[in-house]
């Protein structure tokens, strides 16, 4: 893809797919960077593409994946994070828009997946299916790197820059509704303690 | 600890246990209560500072933080503690993350507004039930002995402490 910033609309972005979105986010990481994935198919996708010991998976919390992650991006600035969250998810949240963007921290990147719908509960419509556009909203709320990704290699040249260019990033990506392609193991503690091992850190 | 000399307000001795624990990062959405505490807190730059919008992102965030190796603290009233149920049913508590929370008491001792009165008195039977370690202060002489206590054992049992800034401690003549 030569141009690395199309303006696309959620009207004008293809229908990705989210394990598949999930598995080149993972590929691409490197550098020990830390992922935070929030409630449901998020974090079961996540589970699915491979268990770093540098991924969080939040169980319940519905909408907290972005400050959890913001938590992290603060008390290790060096490292990279990502957090991934569902757009029924974020809209519960939408106040974090603007904490990122406010604290502004140049290491950590946003990713929303859209199905429109509150997938694991049945898949009810979400307001992003009507009239609430989650790039816009967060421009809005002072997040200025903020897209849709318009494809597949739109989508790999937003993350590559989330790599190399200081943040925060907020990258949407339109989804379908196929089931995700795991279920996360559901163990609190094991889970915390393996990313605090993942993250070296201790306090 | 023994630095607390008599003049010290309520306000001074928490940032000083709260530094003596490298407790460095706060997060809060204001109460008219913890006002001063706050201009302290932003003063000091052994702080770091986060207001997000809601209480739920301040305990998210202080979470977070955590997990990556920094110690933090929430802050917010009662009205803001009722709207966090749900973050330390499914986060703090199943985490086991030592997340700490100060809550200025409002609704009791004094209080004009109805609704504060009511959501007041679901504070306590909250933490009772999720079972989360609280008391409330209502003596300057017992701020750091209950400050530091508290936030020695969250961190020593992995468990969210609630600390509860009695009307007695903050709003009663000294
Ligand atoms: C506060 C709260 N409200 C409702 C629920 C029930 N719930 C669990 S997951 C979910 C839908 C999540 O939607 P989204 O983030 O868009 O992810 P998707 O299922 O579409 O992948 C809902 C409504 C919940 N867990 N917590």
């Amino acid at each position: 893809m030569s141009n690395i910033e199309p303006n696309v609309t959620r009207d004008g972005a293809v229908l990705l797919n989210r394990t598949a979105l999930t598995r080149r986010l993972v590929a691409k990481l490197k550098s020990e960077e830390a992922v935070v994935a929030g409630i449901g198919h998020t974090n079961f996708d996540l589970w699915a593409s491979g268990q770093r010991p540098q991924n969080f998976y939040m169980l319940g919390s519905m909408g907290l994946a972005t400050p959890i992650a913001l938590g992290v991006a603060i008390a290790q600035p060096q490292r990279k994070v990502f957090a991934l969250d569902g757009d029924g998810s974020i809209l519960m949240q939408l106040g974090s828009f603007g904490t990122v963007a406010s604290v502004a921290p140049k290491n950590l990147a946003i990713i929303i997946w859209d199905n429109g719908a509150y997938h694991i509960t049945g898949a009810q419509k979400t307001l992003t299916s009507s009239t609430v556009d989650l790039v816009e909203m967060a421009k809005g709320a002072g997040l200025k790197q903020a897209q849709w990704a318009a494809d597949e290699e739109h989508f790999d040249a937003l993350v590559g820059r989330a790599f190399t260019e200081d943040g925060p990033w907020l990258i949407v990506a339109k989804i379908d509704q196929t089931k995700p392609a795991g279920v996360t193991e559901r163990d609190p503690v094991k889970i915390r303690l393996n990313f605090m091992n993942g993250l070296k850190a201790s306090a | 600890m023994s630095g607390e000399t008599t003049n010290e307000t309520w306000e001074e001795i928490v940032v000083r246990v709260l530094k003596a624990n490298e407790v460095s990062l706060v997060t809060y959405v204001p109460d008219n209560v913890l006002s001063r505490l706050i201009r302290l807190i932003e003063a000091d730059p052994f702080f770091t500072v986060v207001a997000p919008a809601r209480e739920e992102e301040a305990v998210a965030i202080v979470t977070g933080a955590y997990m990556a190796g920094k110690r933090g603290i929430a802050l917010m009233q009662t009205s803001g503690f009722a709207t966090i149920v749900n973050a330390l049913a499914s986060l703090a508590c199943p985490f086991q993350i030592p997340l700490l929370l100060m809550i200025s008491e409002r609704g009791t001792l004094g209080e004009f507004q109805q609704g504060q009165a009511i959501v007041c008195r679901t504070m306590r039977p909250v933490l009772q039930s999720l079972g989360i370690e609280h008391f409330a202060i209502q003596e300057r002489a017992h701020v750091e002995f209950v400050v530091d206590g508290m936030v020695r054992q969250a961190f020593a049992t992995q468990a969210p402490a609630a600390l509860i800034l009695s009307p007695l401690l903050t709003k009663r003549a000294a």
